[in-house]
């Protein structure tokens, strides 16, 4: 490090990293073209874009995950070529993947360390490396044990550790790919600290992103993508972050959020008492109108995800739960399907869409039964369905026979929607809508859900985006450790109230 | 990334589209057929054709409810005990008497096969879905439960079908032909076209597929991941039934060795058949093709001179090495 460290004081007025009309192609498909942008020492670039604008495709040409098709890569003000991820390494150039690359069964600090143990002798050091990975973590501003086995983790602490094993290796340049995707604002909040730090000491960032404010808040430079090519590059207090979404989609966006009316007195439909899911979720209870769009927010971990799974039948969970005044049952998510309530998950690759398969066979998977010919299945109106559900949800493939896997993922989402609509609930839950999507498919989204609420139906969406849930949401459900801790409508319905709430700690309060 | 064609039938198929991975096994069979006619003439000749393929029946069938279980994420290692398990059952309660009619003992002997198959097959389902258990693991248990008790009815020796009537009644169902085709191969046409219908194209073979591919999607998406499983284990066991069906009549006896190592073969015609060990995807035909490929081999081994067919051992484990090798490297494209 200190060698490092040397070199960039003597280093300042050259870029660190420099991209030189970077293109590349994938068989016939262009997807990055005649790309330049220039990095200095310690500086914060932001790289923004809608999914499939090139950036994660620049990303790993910089951090040598591939090779550019034309263009060069400058290192220092020298030409480079980087033979791959070891290589930029060495080098100094880290990538902290959007993806969770961890050994599940591996403990935190095995994983920090892992391909770079620290030696004792001839064994691994194991204190050491426990103690080193603590430290690393907790300079992320999080608190994890090292010796719990990853698998245990939440997603946002598996993050926070990847972050740490990145952060190991000496570095001069850190490229973060969607690093908030999966992080709670307190999260978002130290690794924004962290991001600063590490620019303080000289460090150039490279920062991927979807969440504008962010991008404000930490960039000194934004360099916007769209269709694989540079539309604009500016310093960050030269735009405002409505330009940034505008420039990112190519067309104004003066409102993401759609209108919504609010209603009068609504038919309560759903009615959940005293519902608990052991060791997540206690004695909640709440009610959903007739046509209502009712957020459910908190930290992650707060018990959201987990008490709408148990209330679906995919957790055993206990309480009463009431459905138009009769008291239901769902022993499994068949039977919740069957009574009209359906819940998309917020791991959409893992457990909403099967990634190998064909967009048909997913969007009737929940729904087979309406599919039936005799025996068979009915593949003609498989086939009449999906082009129904394409042309409805705006599905974007270029190939009707194309493997889920190889849409983005604002198209899978789209599809899931589909797929879940398919056996036509009244009551829709849906974990996380907008994760990790760019911001043209976000305003559709949140189009379709309201579209949905005006078909009469009710809708609970579950988000850590506060802005979105304040956006789209009649009313808002805060839990925090397993409670229901309170509601809030109206004008009470404000990112300050929602956080007070989440966290259990009031501005004003006395310790 | 563009918008669809106005026009659905746009979407060309073209040589391209073709899935090498499916063909593959087909392709593979084709030569070895021109392999073993350069090899020794008589090989091509209709009658050692229909013969070997025969000959592969009991593996074939096997195999097609291999196929099921594999493609669900399941592996079923008890399957060679099963045969001689269910094969002993079947011929000691024809030599017990209970029914003097032979054709009415023989359908009653054959209805008790299928139903003891089934109620194996369910109980390695059950055991590994209800209990939990690895399959790997709680197959390896019943394979050696199904193999003992099978040593032990036969008390080490063997288990003879005794009644002439009922031998002389049962043996065209091994021996027999229809048209001039071997039983044995009408019932493996029969089987596999049953098993790639309910894979292909029903309800239930979607939910094998799914429940294979990810079962977290599955079970997310209302279906109920243990019984499609147990199911799979049941369409075994039945299969295994059938295998048995035609295995009494061609030797009338069993013993502590009946069906050894037969579960490896079942599993290596599903590989070679070109379905994926890790669940997912399942090709009925494949796997059929799988099984007569095994069979050709050792046939050609037979007929040639060139190598001993005491290697056969070996060739079959190079075979599923070199399929797994080529399924790789043709990785499909979309």
């Amino acid at each position: 490090m200190k060698a490092l460290a040397a070199d960039l004081s003597g280093a300042t007025g050259a870029s660190m990293i420099e991209a030189v009309g970077l293109s590349k192609s994938f068989g016939p498909v262009e997807v990055l073209k005649d790309v330049s942008l220039a990095v200095y020492p310690g500086e914060v670039h932001a790289i923004i874009g809608e999914n499939g604008a090139g950036k994660s495709t620049l990303m790993k040409l910089l951090a040598g995950h591939l090779q550019p098709t034309r263009g060069e890569l400058r290192i220092d003000g020298e030409t480079a070529t980087l033979t791959g991820p070891v290589d930029a390494e060495r080098r100094g150039i880290v990538l902290v993947h959007q993806e969770i690359l961890l050994a599940p069964d591996l403990t935190v600090a095995q994983n920090v360390y892992l391909g770079r143990e620290l030696p004792k002798g001839i064994v691994v050091d194991d204190r050491g490396m426990n103690e080193g990975a603590r430290k690393a973590i907790r300079n992320l501003g999080a608190d994890v044990d090292p010796d719990v086995v990853v698998g245990r983790l939440s997603i946002a602490q598996r993050q926070l550790v990847q972050i740490a094993r990145v952060l190991l290796v000496p570095h001069r340049v850190v490229i973060f790919d969607e690093p908030t995707a999966s992080l709670t604002p307190i999260e978002t909040r130290a690794l924004l600290k962290v991001i600063a730090d590490i620019r303080a000491k000289g460090v150039s960032v490279l920062y991927i992103s979807h969440r504008l404010p962010e991008v404000k808040q930490i960039a000194d430079k934004v360099t916007v993508l769209r269709d694989g090519r540079v539309v604009a590059s500016h310093s960050t207090s030269e735009l405002q972050l409505i330009d940034m979404a505008r420039l990112m989609v190519g067309r104004d966006v003066a409102k993401l959020y759609p209108d919504r009316h609010a209603a009068a007195a609504r038919e309560t439909i759903l009615e959940v008492e005293d519902f608990s899911v052991p060791d997540f979720a206690q004695h909640a209870s709440f009610q959903l109108g007739k046509g209502e769009i009712l957020g459910f927010a908190g930290l992650v971990g707060a018990g959201r995800t987990e008490l709408m799974e148990g209330l679906v039948g995919l957790r055993p969970g206990r309480g009463v739960i009431r459905i138009n005044g009769q008291p239901v049952q769902f022993p499994h998510v068949d039977a919740s399907l069957k009574a009209g309530i359906a819940y998309l998950s917020e791991d959409r690759k893992g457990k909403g869409l099967l990634l190998a398969e064909d967009m048909c066979v997913n969007l009737t998977l929940a729904s087979l039964d309406k599919f039936r010919r005799g025996l068979q299945i009915d593949r003609a109106k498989e086939r009449v369905a999906l082009d129904k559900a394409i042309g409805e949800f705006d599905i974007r493939a270029s190939r009707k026979d194309m493997l889920v896997g190889q849409l983005s993922g604002g198209n899978q989402q789209k599809l899931l929607l589909a797929k879940m609509m398919m056996p036509d609930p009244s009551i829709i839950i849906i974990d996380e809508p907008t994760r990790g999507i760019d911001i043209g498919t976000k305003e559709q989204i949140y189009k379709f859900i309201a579209v949905l609420a005006g078909q009469g139906r009710s809708i609970i969406v579950v988000s850590s985006e506060m802005q979105e849930l304040i956006g789209i949401c009649d009313r808002i459900i805060v839990m925090r450790s397993g409670q229901i801790v309170g509601a809030v409508a109206g004008e009470h319905m404000n990112e300050n109230e929602i956080v007070v709430l989440a966290t259990g700690v009031k501005s004003g309060e006395a310790a | 990334m563009t918008d669809f064609a106005a026009d659905p039938r746009k979407i060309r198929k073209s040589w391209k589209d073709i899935d090498l991975r499916a063909v593959a096994p087909f392709l593979a069979l084709a030569l070895l057929l021109v392999l073993g006619a350069i090899a020794n003439p008589n090989f091509i000749s209709i009658d050692n054709l229909l013969n070997v393929i025969t000959r592969s029946a009991f593996i074939a069938i096997i195999a097609v409810g291999a196929t099921f279980v594999i493609s669900a994420g399941g592996l079923d290692l008890s399957v060679g005990s099963m045969v001689a398990f269910v094969a002993s059952l079947t011929i000691m309660f024809m030599n017990s008497g209970v029914i003097a009619d032979p054709a009415t003992m023989l359908a009653a002997a054959m209805a008790l096969a299928m139903l003891i198959g089934a109620a194996c097959g369910l109980a390695n389902g059950l055991i590994t879905t209800a209990g939990s258990i690895e399959p790997f693991i709680a197959t390896l248990g019943t394979m050696g439960i199904y193999r003992g008790l099978t040593t032990w009815l036969s008390q080490g020796g063997a288990i003879t079908l005794r009644s002439p009537d009922i031998q002389s009644l049962y043996r065209p169902a091994y021996f027999g032909s229809v048209l001039g085709i071997p039983v044995p191969i009408i019932i493996i046409a029969v089987t596999a076209g049953a098993g790639a219908f309910v894979l292909r194209r029903t309800r239930y073979g979607r939910h094998v597929l799914a429940v294979g591919s990810n079962e977290d999607v599955a079970r997310y998406s209302g279906i109920s991941v243990g019984r499609v499983r147990t199911m799979t284990y049941v369409i075994q066991g039945l299969c295994v039934a059938v295998a048995c069906l035609l295995y009494v009549p061609r030797l009338g006896s069993t013993s502590a060795t009946t069906g050894l190592m037969w579960e490896l073969q079942a599993i290596t015609a599903v590989v070679v058949g070109g379905t994926a060990l890790r669940g997912g995807v399942g090709r009925v035909w494949g796997t059929i093709c799988g099984a007569f490929i095994l069979e050709i081999v050792g046939n050609i081994m037979l007929l040639s001179n060139f190598v001993s067919e005491y290697l056969i051992g070996a060739i079959q484990g190079a075979i599923i090495i070199v399929a797994m090798l080529v399924q790789r490297s043709l990785v499909r494209k979309s």
